[in-house]
């Protein structure tokens, strides 16, 4: 269970928020114009990285912000926590 | 058979004390090039290989294996088998493994212990009970045993559940697949190794895949910890970890990685001779011929490697446990532990050819992959060694993603398990 | 039997309250203080229950949690039952009741007793080499396998106890009570820190508390007395809590830790009554300093597993902390000084020990020397080759080990004993420490693993660590703790210490026998019976890593998780196969440390407190008029209003032509409501609908449909603007939490540059809604000031009024296709304003309606449910729904997904109205569709979603998804079911009132 800097709020329990997969994974501004194989790459293909993953993670039973993290997948160490749109840090 | 296993074999051994039994595998070094390589030691890699050798006269093939044969998901399931799935496909995937279970003890000389105990799955709200009702027709359809229960044949069937109609979300009926069970997970590991090793497959173990070699858009072999190994092709089927194997060759996967925790109770008497399932409350059980009872728990949202989940899980689970069976409350867990699990977004598997000749994946099977050992290593073999895959896995391409024509039983809420 | 073996009471047992209890349906008496081992051996009982594989008789081995044999049934009550309960762990009480398992028909005749006859054929494996013949008995097999396996038995009733929670948030984290813990701890807590203490035990003190002989001493004090003073001072300070029988039973990352407080089990069965039995302590520690101490470790020779054969430490303990002698011919076997040390101990009491056979040659030890003193016979480079005795030990066979330790010489003497105790040194408890993520370095010079290196903030101190004498504990503990806490000084600076123990081990994994191995049993795993030989079968058959090894033979995998024998395992095979000890890994070790109770995991979380209910504000309302209920995700909704002797049936008749026919009411208030403001309000819904919403005017309401991205549709209803800026949209009940998030996810990770600000008002409104031809004339009665002229206020808009001085927002919409309004008021005004409605519908039988009846009159409209008539593979156009796809907007969510090569297929399943030939057969939801029933395999085209009998049009309809269903209008098709054939043709799934002439009477 980690215990997670939330940048709003803090450290709280991990039961406090909710994963929401890798991060930077921009919505495409115009859909329409990629093809299906492009539109797949967004919408279902991902890095699953082992190592060093940024991902995407909700306050959500507490400020309800969203947020990123930069996390080692192959023991679940937090490295660094920032907020939406910034620049991700260097780890 | 060389070294056939039967109670008679064990009387002649007990005359030398057991000390002549021959290897059940070997431990080869690494030849400098095979026909075909299969990345990952577990259940279904094992099977693949097996079913290469056997179906398709490909004797020269390596299983290379990071850690130990059936050390990853394979040893650390709660072995539930069973084939009742909603669409078409995955019932045809499911039951065709099914009906190799029927048979693969004494297919494989090696007791697999599968025990056609019965799967129940319960419904909790009426909408649960139209899609198991739905589910139930369609497996008729599709020749698949299974029945739908009312709460009272519920009761009779399993009686230690709690079908009171004051519970918090109570049984409102369930379904019954009198064919589904359970089975022993290390010993379908070992009995096809044993059975692939006897054809001639090399299994390597200790020996970790680091990257994937190409020549364009072929494959020409792999970089191991044991050294180069040339092979034109590679079926991977390292679950958790298929990713990680994807990258080396450049390819992304629709695939997540996500902690899948299981528990057992320390041993008692038999009190529960039947699989349970609950998708709503989310909780399933069954007791282990030791007399463990084995509780398998949800998956964590994010991606993790650690083999570790969290215990809000595993107390969730619980919870829901105690609401079917309260009488467990005294029971005591005696071993908690995590898998990895890679999960497709469409909860359905991924056994095809890649963009990369010579390339073959067999992974996104998410909680549910050990009841499809036998026939996904059948299908995957056929695919490996004609190139091309079998009318029944056809459906479970990877370019399904991109045309849309996914094989959703998550979304329709078939459970997953 | 019945002996008295008790010698002197000692300090740690209250000899004055006596304690009666009953073994086996059998009567005793203990002291209070007495453990069930204890008051058992006291009354020289050491057969306590049979071991698992080949049913061997098993006694008492150790002092604590790792006990592997000497496991009960606890309490003969069906809901209070408690199996597998270790005896040495039972601190007893008045009434205990206490059986023997896995035995019958009795511990002291037990037919499964036979398998030891049959071992030869149960080598480890068996069962995966046969049982194959005929292929169809396994199961016939198995029931009998399965019935001989289990231990204990499990209630069969609910367990009337109280269980909880606790969180903890602590500074620093204690984990054991012995000498390092309590070292720690004080030094902890006097520098400040806020301070847990716990411990397994009930008391604190751990093994050195009992240690009383001048050759262990702490500044000039007997060791024990120097650590009495110490927790007699740690009891008094401030910020340290003290936790007994407390157990860690998980370590996991960011020091979260999970603990069981026993709270009354020992405690008399009358005195527990409302009270928690255990508790959970959920602890998040900054720093974490584990001091979980040592387990001693067993010596592996044949037949060395009978009753009357503990750990040296273990009788040890007996003697010194509970007065009692296990035996009264001991006689001793050890690789290490450790022994010398009980023998001290038993000489102490005057109990009698025959002989001491030691591995080793002969040593320098100030132990030895005291022993020797009292003219007791020390076999000196001997091992024990071979013990006697059914169900108790009676004599043990020596021998001479070789130079090399690999075989014995010379000729065997006999000796007779009634206990023997075996000490083959220490192995650091680090369990905690692994379950954390530690790594371990292997010790070569004493055979242990040890942390290498921590993954978070935490220290193991003492004997866990590695350090096994007193001096060394001493030693090194004042140095970590200042690292570790960041400290100047701890009181243990300058101590002064005399340790008598000589570190010399003479370590052999596998002692050597006269025999061939085949013909030996030397246990591993007691409980499981796991011999060295079937370790050894292992390896002969290829099974190479730890896991193999102890998933083939079972070692380590009882309720004692391979405390004792473990280590073992790992040093046959690493001598067997050549491989070096730190090379080889070790088994994970998994939590929990020892078994926790399923209900203390759960707690409070258990019957009415499951998952929370979710109550509407009429929520009484319905429960006073009868309703039936029905689980809507958490909600509950009434689900329909039963008169007398109605059955659903009936009352979803009555309610639903009451609704057509005069006037409705229904509970509408769990349907999400999400308050949307902003400047950006119509562009965010712009893109989260499919449909446009720039153009909507303010006071108008409007449908509209959600996808997810992968163009399916994720939630539906209706949204209103209130403002040129503000929309209260509506979603599912079941989809409110998840609509929300999904919005709130759009708007600050991919369109953060909008302007719009959403709040979830579900709960603040409640939401009555009224339909049927005479609703506007009910309406007008409850709300008299408001304009219900279709000019004023049409279809699908919306008004702010007054019911009294109560606010109102009232929008004219409609889930039925009749004539209707929604009236949303502040939720605790709810009650009032149904009431209100129901006196002004009275004269036109208005009639409450439940969420059937809701779901057959929409069904009527052919109106969806999602999750019903969608199942996550339905795009709108699969639901003949193409007009609410806006063709003119560049982008909404889903918008690419719908022309994919799959997605825009005109075959796909498409939704259709569905009507029987019968009339009056109404179509099981959820049964298949197809076309042609001779076609083998049969070609499922799709299945009925919903289908009800309708009153309205006098017979069954149904909603259905058929592939290419959209162009088989007035197609016959068939719904196989079990025993019959039921012919249906495809309509509009619009079944009344197509024209919408209703919506406006």
């Amino acid at each position: 269970m980690f215990l997670i800097n939330c940048p709003f709020c803090g450290e709280r329990e991990q039961s406090e928020f909710k994963a929401g997969g890798e991060a930077h994974i921009v919505r495409p501004k115009q859909p329409t114009e990629l093809s299906d194989d492009e539109w797949a790459e967004y919408l279902f293909m991902r890095k699953n990285i082992k190592g060093i993953q940024f991902e995407r993670w909700n306050h959500i039973h507490g400020c309800r912000k969203w947020f990123n993290i930069v996390r080692d997948t192959s023991n679940d160490e937090i490295k660094a926590v920032y907020k939406m749109g910034k620049k991700p840090p260097l780890v | 058979m060389k070294n056939k296993y039967s109670i008679f074999s064990i009387i002649k051994n007990a005359f030398s004390y057991h000390e002549n039994w021959e290897k059940a595998w070997k431990d080869p070094v690494p030849k400098k090039e095979y026909d075909a390589i299969i990345i990952g030691g577990g259940g279904h890699g094992l099977a693949t290989a097996y079913y290469l050798a056997k179906k398709h006269s490909m004797k020269n093939i390596a299983i290379v294996e990071k850690g130990w044969i059936g050390g990853g998901n394979t040893g650390r399931n709660t072995t539930i088998i069973r084939s009742n799935y909603l669409w078409d496909a995955s019932a045809g995937l499911y039951d065709h493994a099914l009906k190799i279970w029927e048979n693969l003890s004494q297919e494989l000389n090696y007791n697999v212990m599968f025990s056609q105990r019965g799967v129940m799955n319960l419904a909790h709200n009426l909408q649960d009970v139209r899609d198991l009702k739905r589910r139930t027709h369609a497996n008729r359809l599709n020749g698949i045993d299974a029945v739908y229960l009312n709460t009272e044949q519920v009761k009779r069937f399993c009686p230690i559940i709690n079908t009171s109609s004051d519970i918090r979300y109570p049984v409102l009926g369930g379904t019954l697949q009198r064919r589904a069970g359970t089975a022993r997970h290390d010993a379908v590991a070992w009995g096809y190794a044993r059975g692939a090793d006897e054809m001639g497959v090399d299994i390597i173990q200790n020996c970790e895949v680091k990257g994937i070699k190409r020549n364009g858009d072929s494959v020409e072999g792999i970089e191991t910890t044991k050294g180069f190994i040339k092979t034109n092709k590679i079926g991977v089927v390292a679950a958790g970890h298929s990713s990680v194997i994807a990258n080396m060759a450049g390819l992304k996967l629709p695939l997540e990685s996500k902690p899948l925790q299981a528990l057992v109770s320390e041993p008692v008497k038999p009190i529960i001779d039947t699989v349970v399932m609950s998708n709503a409350v989310h909780a399933y059980v069954s007791q282990s011929d030791k007399g463990e009872l084995v509780i398998g728990a949800g998956t964590d949202d994010y991606v993790s490697y650690s083999q570790k989940g969290s215990h809000d899980i595993v107390e969730g689970t619980l919870s829901a446990i105690l609401e079917l069976y309260p009488i467990f409350s005294r029971m005591r867990m005696l071993r908690q532990w995590g898998g990895i699990v890679d999960i497709c977004p469409d909860a359905s598997p991924i056994i095809s050819k890649t963009s990369i000749k010579g390339l073959y994946f067999n992974c996104g099977w998410g909680t549910g992959g050990f009841k499809a050992t036998p026939g996904s290593g059948d299908l995957f073999a056929h695919t490996i060694a004609n190139d091309e895959p079998h009318k029944l896995n056809a459906a479970f391409n990877i370019n399904r993603f991109i045309s849309g024509d996914l094989v959703d039983e998550h979304g329709a809420a078939a459970v997953a398990h | 039997m019945s002996k008295n073996l008790r010698v002197k009471k000692g300090k740690f047992i209250d000899e004055t309250s006596r304690v009666s209890f009953k073994f086996n349906r059998k009567k005793f008496y203990g002291f209070k203080g007495d453990t069930l081992a204890s008051a058992l051996l006291a009354n020289n009982v050491h057969l306590v229950g049979r071991s698992f594989k080949y049913h061997r008789p098993r006694g008492i081995m150790t002092a604590g949690s790792e006990e592997p044999n000497a496991i009960v049934q606890l309490h003969n009550d069906s809901s209070r039952t408690d199996a597998n309960v270790r005896a040495t762990e039972v601190e007893i009480y008045e009434g205990l009741e206490a059986t023997s398992q896995n035995c019958w028909p009795s511990v002291n005749f037990d037919i499964g007793g036979i398998n030891n006859f049959f071992s030869p054929l149960l080598p480890a494996g068996f069962y995966y080499k046969t049982f194959m013949w005929p292929a169809s008995f396994w199961e016939k097999y198995e029931y009998f396998i399965r019935k001989s396996a289990g231990l204990g038995k499990s209630p069969t009733r609910p367990d009337p106890d109280i269980y909880e929670h606790r969180y903890i948030h602590c500074d620093v984290l204690v984990i054991g009570a012995g000498i390092s813990g309590i070292m720690a701890a004080k030094t902890a807590a006097k520098s400040g820190f806020k301070t847990l203490l716990v411990d397994e035990k009930p008391n604190l003190g751990g093994s050195t508390i009992y240690q009383d002989t001048n050759l262990f001493k702490i500044n000039n004090q007997n060791s024990g007395s120097w650590l009495e003073k110490e927790i007699n001072e740690i009891k008094k300070l401030k910020n340290l809590e003290i936790k007994t029988r407390t157990s860690v039973a998980a370590f996991h990352g960011y020091n979260f830790l999970l603990a069981r407080e026993s709270l009354i089990d020992h405690l008399p069965i009358e005195q527990r009554k409302n009270k928690t039995r255990q508790r959970l302590l959920k602890i998040r520690a900054k720093k974490v300093i584990t001091a979980t101490g040592s387990i001693e470790r067993p010596l592996i020779f044949d037949n060395n597993d009978r009753p009357g054969i503990l750990l040296s430490s273990a009788i040890k303990k007996y003697a010194d902390f509970f007065g009692v002698a296990c035996g009264e011919k001991n006689i001793l076997l050890t690789n290490n000084d450790s022994a010398y040390e009980t023998a001290i101990s038993l000489i102490q009491k005057g109990i009698n020990i025959e002989a001491i056979i030691d591995n080793r040659e002969s040593i320098d030890s100030k132990l030895i020397y005291e022993v020797e003193k009292n003219n007791i016979k020390i076999f000196k480079g001997f091992t024990v080759v071979n013990t006697s005795g059914y169900k108790k030990i009676n004599g043990v066979s020596i021998m001479e080990l070789s130079k090399d330790g690999q075989k014995v010489i010379g000729s065997k003497i006999n000796l007779s004993c009634d206990c023997l105790g075996i000490s083959g040194g220490w192995t650091p408890a680090v369990h905690l420490f692994t379950q954390s993520g530690g790594k371990l370095q292997f010790r070569d010079e004493d055979q242990v693993f040890i942390p290498k290196t921590y993954p978070s903030d935490q220290i193991s101190v003492g004997s866990c660590n590695g350090d096994l004498e007193l001096d060394k504990i001493i030693l090194n503990i004042s140095k970590s703790l200042k690292e570790f806490l960041n400290i100047k000084k701890t009181d243990y600076e300058n101590i002064e210490v005399l340790s008598s123990m000589n570190k010399s081990k003479r370590n052999i994994w596998l002692l050597p026998s006269d025999k061939i191995i085949g013909k030996t049993k030397p246990f591993i795993d007691y409980q499981n019976d796991a011999t060295a030989k079937d370790i050894k079968l292992a390896l002969r058959e290829g099974f190479r890593s730890i896991e193999h090894v102890k998933r083939y033979t079972t070692t380590g995998m009882g309720t004692d998780q391979g405390k004792l024998g473990n280590m073992h395992a790992l040093g046959i095979i690493s001598e067997t196969s050549g491989t070096k000890m730190g090379e080889l890994g070790t088994t994970t070790f998994r939590p929990p440390y020892t078994p926790l109770t399923f209900g203390t995991i759960v707690g409070r979380n258990v019957g009415e407190y499951f998952d929370i209910f979710r109550k509407t504000p009429l929520h009484d309302w319905h429960t006073n008029n009868n309703a039936e209920f029905e689980n809507v995700g958490q909600w509950k909704r009434a689900w329909y209003y039963p008169k007398k002797d109605e059955n659903m049936h009936q009352a979803v008749q009555r309610e639903s032509k009451a609704a057509r026919e005069s006037a409705g009411i229904l509970d509408a208030s769990t349907l999400g409501k999400i308050d949307i403001q902003g400047t950006d309000a119509s562009e965010f819904l712009n893109r989260v609908y499919t449909n446009a919403w720039s153009k909507l005017a303010i006071g108008k309401c409007r449908y509209g449909l959600m996808l997810n991205e992968d163009g399916m549709v994720y939630d539906d209803g209706v949204t209103t603007r209130l403002g040129e800026n503000h929309y209260i949209m509506t979603t599912t009940t079941g989809g409110a939490a998840n609509v929300m998030g999904k919005l709130e996810d759009y708007l600050q990770t991919e369109w953060p540059e909008l302007d719009v600000y959403l709040t979830s008002v579900t709960d603040h409104y409640a939401t009555i809604s009224v339909c049927g031809p005479n609703s506007k004339k009910i309406i007008s009665k409850v709300i008299p000031n408001l304009d219900l002229t279709d000019e004023n206020f049409p279809h699908m808009s919306f008004k702010n009024s007054n019911i009294e001085k109560v606010k109102c927002r009232v929008m004219r919409i409609s889930f039925t296709g009749e004539h209707s309004y929604e009236i949303n008021v502040q939720a605790n005004y709810g009650k009032s304003v149904w009431e209100k409605c129901m006196e002004a519908g009275r004269d036109f039988n208005i009639t409450p309606y439940g969420t059937e009846t809701m779901h057959l009159l929409r069904a009527e409209k052919g109106f969806i449910i999602v999750g019903q008539d969608t199942d996550a593979t339905m795009t709108p156009i699969d639901l003949q729904m193409d007009w609410i796809v806006s063709k003119k907007k560049y982008d909404f969510i889903g918008k690419r997904s719908l022309y994919r090569s799959d997605t825009i297929k005109d075959d796909r399943k498409q939704l259709v109205g569905l009507l029987t030939d019968n009339p009056n057969e109404v179509l099981e939801e959820g049964a298949q569709i197809i076309a042609d029933i001779n076609k083998s395999p049969v070609e499922m085209l799709g299945h009925v979603t919903s289908s009800y009998y309708s009153p309205n049009l006098n017979k069954s309809i149904a909603l259905g998804v058929v592939r290419g269903g959209k162009n088989m209008m007035g197609q016959k098709l068939i719904i196989p079911m079990e025993k019959k054939n039921i012919n249906v043709t495809v309509s509009d799934p619009v079944f009344l009132d197509k024209e919408n002439k209703r919506l406006n009477d």
